[in-house]
């Protein structure tokens, strides 16, 4: 067995090999690939989704005008709901298989590694909620201008959601049965966006300009988008430790 | 140089090491002895900045650890009881996450055939048994193309030609400039290469 260590870039080693943009997809399209294959794990929250929505015209009336006014509630109640049943499952197998412990030992920042887990995880769990809502919805008659905003509070509002919950999940990566302790940490942390996004489908439906709670969804994602990360990347390094 | 300037570390009511301090030159080894529970494992995540000791440093050319690491001026690779491995990709689609990490993508099927992976390179991680899941996690090492090696119990699961082969693997490291830090209860053959002993667990 002939044996070879290094090509000669150890000379070179003062820049690490990748850009962040090519790191960010390098990671983004491993953690894809293997939420595709455990895709019962990642069926799991569109299919509570599915759920819930469904029950509760059951339980309540058929009526088309009591649906509709319930419809922006509901369906935002029943995303957050299944947001927080998918986020346990965001860090937890990278600290059990050891995959965390090679993330920290790399060269690169860990916030931005965070984040394209946090996108890989939203894209395999919160998309399939987004895209069925606008479906499910029809079932409790809204119409199509509230169906729109419906759509665009999700786009806005899910994302936002798993990156709270990666805080969350960094906090909590680490302790046994968790579960509801990290329901506990999120789920306040998530009730502006649940506020806003069922306020703006709302308006909506009673014929109101619904732009003002959607520009405040986009600037809660921006701020997510731009501190969860961090916050998160020192979270994780007290749970790996 | 890979120096630890008077580490101390509690685990509970359990001093694990105190006041511990060594150093090693470029082209050498340290190889942490112990029984069972002497800390061996723990000072290899304190090295590799994981855990953070109660009191003291670890300094890589000496100036501090983590921010060499950060900055891209020293490259190691970590090699701990869990392979990091994901168990839903194959042997072939995890190592080559960490060689385009490294920047030699490369060389994944090379280094496959060497660690004698080849045949099982397309299998999926969950199928491998306890010693190709260690000849992958050393496969990943190899790609790492990393100055410092933190192995712990790089020959755990491996048969005779495994344990030979982590020895000329680590042999050939040290010759060629790199270092490496190795917790293991047996000795190990680096070859002429240099090796300071630090016992733990007295």
């Amino acid at each position: 067995m002939a044996v070879r260590t290094d090509t000669g870039s150890r000379d070179a080693a003062a820049e690490p090999a990748l850009g962040l943009l090519t790191l960010f997809w390098v990671i983004l399209a491993r953690d894809l690939r293997v939420g595709l294959r455990r895709w019962t794990d990642a069926s799991n929250s569109a299919l509570f989704f599915i759920l819930v929505v469904t029950l509760f015209p059951l339980a309540l009336s058929p009526k088309a005008e009591q649906l509709r006014m319930i419809a922006p509630g509901v369906l935002w109640i029943a995303a957050l709901l299944a947001t927080l049943l998918s986020l346990q499952l965001l860090f937890r197998s990278d600290l059990e298989d050891g995959t965390l412990e090679q993330l920290l030992t790399l060269p690169y920042p860990l916030g931005w590694m965070l984040l394209a887990k946090t996108l890989a995880h939203w894209i395999i769990t919160g998309m399939p909620v987004v895209l069925m809502a606008p479906i499910l919805a029809i079932t409790y008659h809204l119409p199509a201008t509230a169906l729109a905003v419906l759509t665009l509070s999700l786009l806005l509002g899910t994302p936002t959601l798993s990156l709270l919950g990666s805080i969350g999940a960094a906090l909590t990566a680490g302790l046994r049965g968790a579960g509801v302790l990290l329901v506990f940490i999120v789920a306040p942390l998530m009730l502006p966006v649940l506020i806003l996004g069922a306020r703006a489908t709302d308006l909506a439906l009673g014929g109101e300009d619904p732009t003002g709670p959607l520009y405040l969804l986009g600037a809660l994602l921006v701020l997510a988008l731009s501190l969860a990360p961090i916050v998160a990347a020192g979270a994780i390094r007290v749970s790996a430790d | 140089m890979l120096a630890g300037a008077s580490l101390t570390l509690w685990r509970g009511t359990t001093c694990l090491f105190e006041a511990l301090s060594f150093s090693l030159p470029v082209g050498s080894a340290l190889l942490i002895e112990g029984p069972n529970g002497a800390g061996k494992t723990t000072l290899l995540r304190v090295i590799a900045g994981l855990t953070q000791p109660e009191s003291g440093s670890v300094t890589w050319q000496g100036s501090d650890f983590r921010q060499q690491l950060q900055s891209g001026r020293l490259r190691l690779t970590f090699s701990g009881h869990s392979p990091g491995l994901k168990p839903e990709l194959t042997t072939r689609e995890n190592l080559r996450f960490f060689a385009q990490l490294a920047g030699q993508p490369a060389r994944v099927s090379e280094v496959l055939d060497a660690t004698g992976l080849g045949a099982c390179a397309d299998l999926d991680v969950r199928l491998l048994s306890a010693g190709q899941k260690r000849r992958a996690a050393l496969a990943r090492v190899l790609l790492s193309a990393a100055d410092l090696w933190l192995l712990d119990e790089p020959q755990t699961n491996l048969d005779t030609a495994g344990r030979r082969f982590v020895e000329q693997a680590l042999a050939a490291h040290l010759a060629d400039g790199g270092t490496a830090v190795v917790a293991a209860h047996q000795s190990l053959d680096f070859g002429s290469a240099p090796v300071t002993r630090l016992a733990l667990g007295n």
